[in-house]
């Protein structure tokens, strides 16, 4: 008889107990999970952001143009590589609810995110082609888009109906890539707008900078805004990490109540183990007393409870975990088409469910331990549960 | 015959609510190797208390007390630990077996700390359940054994180990007439036959009849020490 075994034995003493906990933890390890994703995906696309590009928008905000005129000026500033105008289109793809971006750029756009895979076959038929668009994998494969197809979107921004083809479809280069945008050329947008609206005509929303050297953004940052100090349009130019940032902080108060859920989850269940040990704990007083009777030492009954704290605690962060990958995938499924560019469990996501699986098992066996080892073997015999 | 166990002015008190009550006073007594002695006495009268400390599960407030050629009261509790796994065996009241464990698993306990291997250990075990009459129901679990059987498992338990001193609290108080019958001429056999010296702690006059010597204790002294 080894003592893994008796670990066993004892675990499954109280099968209802033990399931009923095994489950506990196991739904615990889903909901950290699952916040975690989400909390992480959320923090990713500010992760995923090029430490090599800067952007510059209205120095208010980025929602009101800047002059199309910029782009020159800012090209001449000594440290800049290349410079990709941008404007955020918005509009419907024949439903609100199928959301993904909609983004008129420059067609230098590719080079600036070589993380954004374009065969220079595809690439070719969207420079030719005027009203050309290229889409991410992730949403060609969602919406079945095939080169040569139609996509037809009702302009709210820019109002008006809207026909683009299908030139070419680009694929993530990782999964922290996002494979959800639709881009086109900005040259058709604006030739179309100034013919529709001629006052708004030649306006970009943000400028997306590539410098050469990443330890002088800061400097070149101060260079660009310098540019257009006292203009009509003062920009703001930064990072496009802290650009991203800027609108997961936004977020910010939510992902925190997200954090702190996740983590709650986390304690409360290391009580309802805690618990769980202690009732075993205390039942075995007389038992505990018998073993250190026949010589077992403080290892020993540390082992046995440690050991069934472990398994418990193992065996519900394992089924939790194994859980975890299809209730994720299910959970995207329900999610608006869209709202996450990506959503996937991020390994240090697993990494944290089986460290925290791991710090429930030890923290829920140090009380009953401590108990056992000092209830000394007379006070032991005594014991009536 | 040598003296196996040696109490020499012992003391013991216990403290409850800053009360110290005392238990046993200045008690002295000799016990020689291959005895088997039975302790009797009324309620509180320290008689348990007396074996517990022979056994090495508690302390003297005061006195010596050697057991087979140790001064136990001299050893922390990790040698205590060891001590008493090399040196003696239980017998309690209500038996103690571990119910997730067959006769057989728990008769191996105390051998799994022992450095035998496990055929080393099957062979002890089977002789040992064997010699008590139990060869037959090696797998069975506690619940699946009369109050008789479960108290021979005890029994087959502290002996696996050969150890030198066998005490018995109350071995037979919660079993009928015809079982404690059996339990004693077991016990009479491991003293008789397999050399074992015995204490064991009884409120059964016909149990203490079976003993060697008996010995009463009133109030934590020895009131009488019939030869």
């Amino acid at each position: 008889m080894k003592v893994f075994k008796l670990i066993f034995k004892n675990a499954l003493r109280h099968k209802l107990r033990t399931t009923l906990t095994i489950f506990g933890i196991a739904i615990a390890v889903i909901a950290f999970g699952l916040l975690r994703t989400v909390v992480t995906i959320w923090d990713s696309s500010v992760d995923a952001a090029g430490a090599d590009r800067l952007i510059t928008r209205q120095a208010v905000s980025f929602i009101f143009p800047l002059p199309v005129a910029y782009k020159t000026k800012i090209e001449a500033v000594p440290g800049v590589e290349s410079v990709c105008g941008a404007v955020w289109f918005g509009g419907t793809y024949k439903d609100k609810s199928n959301f993904f971006a909609r983004v008129a750029m420059d067609d230098n756009f590719f080079e600036l995110y070589p993380e954004f895979i374009v065969s220079e076959e595809d690439f070719n038929r969207y420079k030719n082609e005027r009203n050309g668009c290229i889409v991410g994998k992730s949403i060609a494969d969602q919406y079945n888009f095939k080169v040569g197809d139609i996509i037809v979107l009702d302009g709210d921004i820019f109002p008006g109906r809207w026909e683009f083809v299908v030139s070419g479809i680009y694929l993530p280069q990782n999964k922290n890539t996002d494979g959800t945008q639709m881009l086109f050329h900005y040259d058709y947008l604006n030739e179309t707008i100034k013919q529709n609206t001629p006052g708004r005509g030649d306006q970009i929303f943000w400028y997306i900078i590539k410098i050469e050297d990443i330890k002088n953004s800061a400097e070149i940052s101060e260079q660009i805004d310098a540019l257009f100090k006292n203009s009509t349009a003062e920009t703001k130019t930064e990072t496009e990490k802290a650009f991203a940032q800027s609108f997961v902080s936004a977020s910010g108060a939510i992902i925190t109540a997200m954090n702190f859920m996740s983590f709650a989850i986390i304690g409360i269940i290391m009580l309802v183990l805690a618990n769980t040990m202690v009732m075993s704990a205390r039942e075995r007083t007389r038992e505990y007393a018998v073993f250190k009777t026949l010589g077992f030492s403080a290892i020993h009954l540390t082992g046995l409870i440690l050991g069934e704290s472990m398994l418990i605690a193992c065996i519900g962060g394992g089924i939790g975990i194994s859980l975890l990958y299809p209730i994720v995938s299910g959970f995207e499924q329900v999610m608006p088409k869209g709202f996450f560019p990506f959503f996937f469990i991020e390994p240090i996501t697993i990494i944290l469910a089986v460290s925290s699986a791991l710090l429930i098992g030890i923290l829920a066996a140090v009380f009953p331990i401590h108990k056992a080892l000092n209830t000394k073997i007379v006070d032991g015999f005594r014991f009536v549960g | 015959m040598s003296t196996i166990i040696q109490v020499n002015k012992v003391s013991k008190s216990y403290w409850r609510n800053n009360l110290e009550i005392p238990v046993l006073q200045d008690l002295t007594l000799n016990v020689e190797e291959g005895e088997f002695l039975a302790l009797m006495g009324p309620s509180g009268s320290g008689k348990t208390t007396l074996l517990n400390l022979i056994a090495g599960i508690d302390r003297p407030s005061k006195g010596d007390l050697t057991v087979a050629g140790t001064d136990i009261a001299k050893l922390n509790e990790s040698g205590l630990a060891k001590w008493r796994s090399e040196n003696v065996g239980f017998v309690f009241q209500f038996y103690n077996l571990i119910p997730v464990l067959t006769a057989y698993e728990n008769v191996e306990l105390p051998l799994l700390l022992t450095k035998l291997s496990k055929s080393e250990r099957r062979k002890h075990v089977e002789a040992t359940l064997n010699i008590v009459g139990l060869g037959d129901r090696m797998n069975h679990y506690p619940k699946q054994l009369s109050g008789g059987q479960e108290q021979r498992v005890a029994i087959a338990r502290a002996v696996v180990t050969d150890p030198v001193i066998l005490v018995a609290d109350e071995p037979t108080g919660d079993l009928d007439k015809t079982s404690a019958d059996e339990i004693l001429t077991l016990m009479e056999r491991l003293n008789k036959e397999f050399k074992k010296t015995i204490v064991m702690v009884t409120h059964d006059p016909h149990a203490a009849e079976r003993a060697s010597r008996l010995l009463q204790l009133d109030k934590g002294d020895l009131v009488l020490e019939p030869i």
